[in-house]
């Protein structure tokens, strides 16, 4: 490798690396507009004026955002669903997973195209709208909970780690007496903890970012998700688009710019932060189920 | 008499055969007990959130009123959908869905390939890896979050891009609420957000060609790009041919939070799509019937495109999805 590295750049290299370097700076501008925009100090802040360096340097932004009851309010929803959700989904998939992963098991295969099915057909938005209706889970968290609880994509991938799995340990703790349950816990689920690391990161990036879901199900905005509120903040308070403002009357004092663009941020704060130390688990994750969407 | 003495025999095999193979399907079924235990939250889940909802698929049938349920509503048969595609909103819609879909297609499904072919050239690996982490990082953002950016990059009163031009020019473009832009607009978001993520399957494919390929093509005096065009390209040939296969077969479906987000008023003749109609008809203007019947239309074509899409795969040599 090192001789390879110590090769002089070729003209085709820098064409190369320049372009990579190119498409990583427009990944990165929008991030780095806002976070400037949102770190200004709303004394110096002028409106229509384009800085990509902030001339003076402000958290209020940030202050404010974090001393008001709905950002508070949809941020501990947010955690909530979060927290509670990830939980159940690794509970839900794991074990159905593990009974897919059984040849032996009657009606397996029923099982397991009753799943692949729900990946190919879905009967559309109202049909689950009125099922949640009619459950009176309407306005509950537990309606984006419970509609997520599992997936046919993480099922499948879950099950093709499992069956990777070597078989030898399972065959000796029968032999110790360990019932399927015993096995389950003692011997499965400590082999498939790099499953579970990525798909922990997985379904809690789903239920932080979940936005269609919180739209349609939860109506009052004391329930709201983080994703709810900023989209109101962010976009239907914005002089392009036609909706109702979700600016309360104190925001008047401060530049909305620098609030809207604080709420942004917070909102990407967490996967921000974790992101880089993770990243690994993210791409393993995808490549678990090789080519299966 | 032989006759009928072979034909007792056979009845009484017959007899004593089936109570054994129901006996012994119970008998496993019993010992696997531990199993469906496990499973019962994961296949209640399915039965209640994603098959009974296909019962409502009957509304599309119905005259759906809230107040007489789905049985007692009056049965009208195809009416919603004749009404459907009788109405010259219906070809704007399924237009709508093709042209997004389409640019999609021609715009969005090179970019990851080449995005890897390019990260493959590169031989300093710190380069690679922090690269790679930024090209990534978007597509685990919200819609939310990349529309809001989206916004701040282009509308009139805070985008960065209009600041700009103000400052240049002395003028702003509304962007946000053209037209002509809107396709293009939300197919380029696609692209911001997923197209670094799609590289992972395809430098992985890269990355199980045997370095000794490239040795001995460099040694017949094989360029950079010989080596990408005769070596790398057919390493990901079979990938490239699944996914677009299955690209193809889900031309029925947008992104139903990204388009919900980027959609205003002055839009909405090229922004609106099946599942944005279905919502705005069948959840908050109350019009159920006709809000089931697009999303059953919708499924139907999804799920035929979809068989065919898997078809197709197999007959390329593949293994399919199902």
């Amino acid at each position: 490798m090192s001789s390879v590295t110590k090769k002089r750049l070729t003209f085709g290299d820098y064409i190369i690396y320049s372009t990579i370097a190119l498409i990583s700076m427009i990944c990165l501008v929008p991030f780095l507009y806002v976070v400037s925009v949102s770190l200004t100090d709303p004394e110096v802040y002028v409106p229509f004026q384009f800085n990509l360096i902030p001339e003076k340097f402000s958290l209020s932004s940030y202050a404010y955002l974090l001393s008001t009851n709905s950002f508070l309010m949809a941020l501990k929803n947010t955690i909530y669903i979060t927290v509670v959700g990830t939980i159940l989904n690794l509970v839900v998939t794991f074990t159905m997973a593990y009974g897919l992963t059984r040849k032996t098991l009657p009606g397996r295969k029923i099982i397991f195209y009753a799943v692949i099915f729900t990946l190919v057909f879905n009967p559309g938005i109202v049909p689950n709208f009125l099922l949640v209706q009619n459950l009176g889970l309407i306005n509950s968290h537990w309606s984006l909970i419970l509609v997520s609880l599992t997936n046919a994509w993480s099922l499948i991938v879950v099950k093709s780690f499992m069956d990777s799995l070597p078989p030898e340990l399972e065959e000796a703790a029968r032999i110790d007496g360990c019932n399927d349950i015993g096995v389950f816990f003692r011997i499965i689920i400590p082999l498939s903890m790099p499953a579970i690391a990525t798909f922990t990161l997985f379904f809690a990036v789903a239920h932080w970012n979940t936005y269609f879901n919180a739209l349609i199900y939860l109506t009052d905005s004391s329930k709201w998700t983080l994703q709810m509120l900023i989209k109101t903040l962010v976009i239907d308070s914005g002089s392009d688009a036609v909706g109702q403002a979700g600016a309360t009357p104190e925001q008047a004092t401060l530049p909305q710019e620098t609030i809207r663009m604080a709420s942004i941020v917070l909102s990407m704060l967490p996967i921000l932060v974790v992101y880089p130390f993770l990243q690994k688990y993210f791409a393993k994750g995808v490549m678990l189920g090789s080519v299966k969407e | 008499m032989k006759n009928t003495v072979l034909d007792t025999n056979t009845e009484i095999t017959i007899r004593s055969k089936k109570p054994t193979k129901l006996h012994s399907l119970w008998k496993q079924i019993v010992k696997h007990r531990y199993f469906y235990l496990l499973m019962l939250p994961g296949i209640l889940f399915f039965l209640i959130f994603k098959y009974a909802p296909m019962w409502g698929l009957i509304i599309a049938f119905k005259d759906y009123s809230p107040f007489l349920g789905i049985m007692g509503s009056p049965w009208v048969g195809f009416k919603h959908f004749i009404d459907l595609f009788t109405y010259d909103y219906f070809y704007t819609l399924l237009r709508n869905t093709l042209v997004i879909n389409f640019l999609s297609l021609i715009l969005y499904f090179p970019v990851p390939i080449i995005l890897a072919l390019l990260l493959n050239e590169v031989r300093h690996e710190v380069f690679k890896r922090v690269n790679q982490s930024i090209i990534y990082l978007p597509h685990f953002l919200s819609w939310v979050v990349v529309a809001g950016l989206t916004f701040f990059m282009l509308s009139t009163d805070v985008g960065a891009i209009n600041k700009l031009l103000n400052a240049w020019f002395g003028n702003t473009f509304p962007f946000l609420s053209n037209e002509n832009l809107f396709w293009v607009i939300v197919t380029f978001q696609s692209i911001w957000k997923d197209a670094g993520w799609g590289t992972i399957i395809f430098l992985a494919a890269i990355a199980g060609v045997n370095p000794s390929l490239y040795e001995a093509a460099v040694m017949d005096g094989a360029n950079r790009w010989r080596q990408i065009w005769h070596i790398t390209l057919p390493a990901i040939r079979h990938v490239i041919i699944i996914l677009l296969i299955l690209r193809l077969g889900s031309m029925m479906d947008v992104g139903f939070e990204q388009i919900i987000l980027m959609l205003n008023p002055l839009v909405m003749e090229v922004g609106d799509v099946f599942d944005t109609y279905a919502y705005t008809q069948g959840i908050l203007r109350g019009d159920t019937s006709i809000g089931v019947a697009v999303g059953m239309f919708k499924g139907i074509i999804g799920l035929i495109m979809i068989l065919g899409a898997n078809w197709l795969t197999k007959k390329f040599g593949n293994e399919g999805l199902m």
